[in-house]
């Protein structure tokens, strides 16, 4: 006979009979549970692929918000460049969870009106304000990195800008390929490199080549002699002016001498 | 911080009965350092009971991830010697027994919702391959949660259950359990001698041969 396991009196309880009458007193938990509750804390992720116009990319998240978006050949590589780059764990997740894929697909699709919870601890503030203001950026539309750097009122930060969306850790969410030189060339981009910021962008509905060519021939700005009105090239509100009365400025000075104000959208005489 | 590497976690590098002064005064110097160290010294304890407070294991393993995310915000909200000071064991068997029984109240009133936050916080994670703890142990004491034990003890009354779970489950003592539950050690006991006489009952209920009557109508 078991000895009794705890001294409980009258009636004494045998452990057989306290298994019998209460199950196992050790239950293992499933094995996902240390995982999950980490992952809900903040202190590991969860990551599953998503389909996307550069092909599929890997997306992390946490109880805080999604954490990181790149482009790993498999899980493993992933795995391991979450690990180098957050010193976190990252756990495959059967797929992302419905909601925030919708949340994500409807973002990349343009809609500004729906919120893609972000975690972005351990960057700095300048970091956080330039991924914000880029944020901004209507889908289907550029800016200069001088536009991000004027917008948050550090009109000579233009390489700190740079190397801000260079360490964007959520690409695609944060519009970081909408962001171009200041001289109207496509740029870097941290994702996969210029190709897949050139396909995004024609996925959008723009067409790169056509933007750089008209920033060789030195335009910067378009104006409409109806409204008198000049704006960044891929405004929506430049996109409308009718082919006759399109007049290039190669300077925001150049337009103001010109009588044209900046338009109120795209707000292009702060830009460098 | 414990890691896993292939999908098999390190186990036991640190000891599930660590020394509770050590890990609350790991916590109490880095939260989250040493939080993984907590989740996997309590996770199957507090399983344990959820599994028994609620009869299903995926309301279980959602009670309990709840549960340490409370625990984890809380302890993030406390001065360092509130923390060293914490009696883990029944802090942590509390925040699982309040958190079933609000449950249980809010879901006879409307059904769980999902949200996005909710997603975030409950990932559907792939299970790693080859785990051991998956086989064929852990599948065992899943099952187990279906079996006759578990029926005959979700028919106790309700006032029973904690006591029997955080005593002769978990090993509490009389005065932590009473302490947990918010009752007298005296009805406490009480509680775990009738409701261990009941279930008794129901045993032998199931197991006595068939009386006369029984036969008579065969």
């Amino acid at each position: 006979m078991n000895p009794p396991i705890h001294s409980l009196g009258d009636p004494v309880v045998e452990a057989d009979d306290l298994e019998s009458l209460l199950g196992a007193r050790r239950v293992a938990g499933p094995a996902t549970l240390v995982p999950a509750t980490l992952i809900a804390v903040g202190l590991a992720d969860a990551y599953a692929p998503l389909a996307t116009a550069i092909g599929e990319v890997r997306v992390a998240f946490n109880g805080l918000g999604v954490s990181a978006v790149e482009d790993a050949p498999d899980d493993p590589a992933f795995e391991a460049w979450f690990r180098a780059t957050h010193a976190r764990a990252a756990h495959r997740a059967i797929e992302l969870p419905t909601r925030l894929a919708s949340a994500i697909r409807r973002r990349l699709a343009g809609d500004r009106r729906v919120r893609v919870p972000l975690d972005l601890r351990g960057h700095t503030d300048f970091e956080r304000e330039v991924w914000a203001k880029a944020l901004e950026i209507p889908h289907g539309e550029v800016r200069p990195y001088g536009w991000i750097a004027a917008e948050i009122g550090r009109p000579n930060a233009v390489r700190a800008v740079g190397t801000a969306l260079g360490h964007n850790p959520v690409p695609l969410i944060v519009p970081c390929h909408r962001v171009v030189r200041s001289d109207g060339s496509i740029g870097q981009y941290s994702l996969g490199g210029p190709i897949n910021k050139r396909a995004l962008l024609a996925s959008e509905g723009l067409d790169p080549d056509g933007l750089e060519s008209l920033a060789r021939a030195g335009v910067r700005y378009l104006g409409s002699d109806t409204t008198r009105i000049f704006c960044l090239p891929t405004c929506h509100n430049a996109r409308r002016i009718a082919d006759r009365h399109r007049v290039p400025f190669r300077s925001a000075a150049d337009g103001v001498r010109a009588g044209y104000r900046a338009c109120l959208e795209c707000r292009p005489a702060i830009a460098a | 911080m414990v890691v896993e590497r292939n999908g098999r976690p390190a186990r036991r590098v640190i000891n599930a009965e660590m020394d509770e002064p050590e890990l609350t005064a790991r916590l109490a110097i880095d939260l989250d350092g040493a939080f993984e160290a907590l989740v996997r010294a309590h996770s199957d304890r507090l399983y344990a009971i959820a599994l028994r407070l609620t009869g299903s294991p995926a309301d279980a393993e959602d009670l309990v991830q709840d549960a340490l995310v409370r625990a984890y915000r809380a302890l993030g909200s406390w001065e360092a010697a509130r923390i060293r000071d914490v009696a883990l064991r029944p802090w942590l068997a509390s925040i699982v027994v309040n958190l079933a029984r609000n449950r249980a109240r809010a879901r006879a009133v409307r059904p769980a919702t999902t949200s996005l936050a909710h997603e975030l916080t409950h990932p559907r994670l792939a299970e790693p391959a080859g785990r051991e703890r998956e086989t064929p142990h852990g599948r065992l004491d899943r099952r187990e949660a279906g079996e006759a034990w578990a029926a005959r003890f979700l028919a106790l009354p309700e006032r029973y259950r904690g006591p029997l779970v955080l005593r002769c489950v978990d090993g509490l003592s009389y005065d932590e359990t009473a302490d947990v539950l918010g009752r007298p050690t005296g009805t406490v006991k009480a509680q775990v001698h009738r409701g261990l006489a009941l279930l008794r009952a129901a045993l032998e209920a199931e197991t006595a041969p068939p009386s006369r009557t029984q036969e008579a109508l065969r």
